[in-house]
């Protein structure tokens, strides 16, 4: 990689998989539960935690040296509120369409404990580049992960992806229910996304031996 | 020695600092996209409208609004008239459509008139009446537009909400939700009975127009439930002037 050097290119796909938020240090799961029964809201809270994270970590990379360390948190936390009210009114504003498709997901990026766990473990102690690709890499690897779950229960739950019936329609009977398949209500449910959740970090933890603790 | 940014003085000058510049650049940046916003908000109501009466672009199972730039002259086109019911009053305004039906909910529950709403559009000969409705679903505020024709048969439902769960409640704006509320009645023996989202429908595939009753989404009971009350609730107070409307 001639762009980024090996350090920074680390930061990067670290939290991808060997460092990933959601399966290894177990954050964000609420988000993860609540947002994943369909493939397509999933995709779009990645998208939306994508630029909120790398945004922010800029920011508070940039003032790193100017907060006072003893209402550090409230400091993170205005900053997050702040860049998302100002997502949500531009997308009001200019895109009016995604943001109903957003609706909920706008305030719940707020509570996501991905982000102010990066702002305090990262950039408060390194430059803005450095925080810049550590919000890049975190919220990629967070996002992976809700595709996958969403892409599961979408699929086993309602039969569909990103809304198209790809498995057939479950009340003329075509497609793979004419063999007696039925969807599965369960998957739809939080629950289920916590065991699609388990089962994706049983396998991590099973190819990867720098995983497996005693 | 002390850092300079861990003294109290520092500390709450940095805390004042801060609110003012989070506070003036949020309300900069409410107040400038205001006016966009809001036209937003207005040209969806109308796409609303139009498609309670089957006025949209919809393709094979997808919901499809007509477009925006044409909507206004549609909906002008459409929309034959807008009325405001208060009491045994009747006026006319071409801006009922602007209402806000939360206000007015507020308002009725503090004992003070409330305003009805009504656009008065026509289908094939026949006069269509479209009444706004509000309502709660699961999480948050649920609201719809219901086409009727002066028997108060269904003749088409645009249903929204706020914040309900993806995958469950939310799909009250699906089609495969809203359309079978295409044809259902009202009333049941000159009676408001309203239609019920009903979990153990008898009749899943909704042939039977005149049970008032539809099919639930599995998962979704207490929006279904919402979209239940609403309907009852808010349509009932339009009940007088349809029973008016026979009359005359």
């Amino acid at each position: 990689m001639g762009l980024l050097s090996k350090k920074d290119a680390k930061l990067i796909t670290d939290p991808l998989a060997d460092n990933n938020p959601i399966t290894i240090q177990v954050l964000g799961i609420c988000s993860a539960l609540a947002i994943t029964a369909e493939l397509k809201a999933s995709i779009v809270m990645a998208i939306a935690v994508l630029f909120v994270l790398a945004m922010g970590n800029v920011v508070i990379s940039l003032m790193r040296n100017i907060i006072p360390s003893k209402i550090r948190i409230i400091v993170q936390l205005v900053v997050v509120a702040a860049l998302v009210i100002v997502v949500d009114l531009v997308l009001k504003a200019y895109a009016y369409d995604l943001s109903k498709t957003l609706s909920v997901f706008v305030g719940l990026i707020i509570t996501n404990c991905i982000i102010m766990g990066r702002f305090e473990a990262f950039a408060l102690a390194n430059g803005p580049w450095q925080s810049f690709l550590d919000g890049i890499g975190n919220a990629a690897g967070y996002g992976i992960i809700l595709i996958i779950v969403g892409f599961f229960r979408e699929l086993l739950g309602s039969g569909t992806l990103l809304g198209y019936k790809v498995l057939g329609d479950p009340i003329e009977k075509t497609g793979v229910y004419a063999f007696g398949y039925e969807n599965n209500g369960f998957m739809l449910l939080a629950p289920m996304a916590l065991i699609v959740l388990g089962i994706i970090i049983w396998v991590q933890r099973s190819r990867n031996e720098a995983l497996i603790e005693d | 020695m002390e850092k300079r940014t861990d003294k109290n003085s520092y500390t709450i000058l940095f805390a004042i600092g801060m609110v003012f510049v989070v506070g003036a650049m949020l309300a900069f940046a409410a107040s400038s996209l205001k006016g966009k916003i809001e036209e937003n908000k207005r040209i969806e109501k109308q796409q609303n409208i139009l498609y309670a009466i089957g006025v949209n672009e919809n393709e094979e199972g997808s919901v499809q609004f007509i477009a925006k730039n044409k909507v206004a002259d549609v909906f002008s086109k459409q929309i034959k008239k807008q009325i405001i019911i208060q009491g045994n009053n009747v006026t006319e305004d071409a801006n009922a459509y602007l209402i806000d039906i939360k206000k007015e909910q507020t308002n009725a529950k503090a004992g003070k008139a409330r305003k009805l709403p009504l656009f008065i559009g026509e289908k094939e000969g026949k006069a269509i009446y479209v009444a706004p409705i509000r309502g709660k679903g699961l999480w948050d505020a649920i609201w719809g537009y219901v086409a009727m024709d002066k028997n108060m048969v269904v003749q088409g439902v645009y249903f929204d909400h706020k914040g309900e769960t993806p995958g469950l409640g939310a799909n009250i704006k699906q089609r495969f939700f809203m359309d079978d509320f295409t044809g259902e009645h009202l009333m049941k023996n000159q009676i408001f009975k309203g239609i019920t989202v009903a979990k153990g429908n008898a009749d899943p595939k909704n042939i039977d127009k005149t049970d008032n009753e539809v099919d639930a989404i599995a998962g979704a009971t207490i929006t279904g439930d919402g979209v239940t009350a609403m309907i009852k609730s808010e349509l009932k107070l339009y009940v007088p002037y349809f029973k008016n409307l026979k009359t005359n």
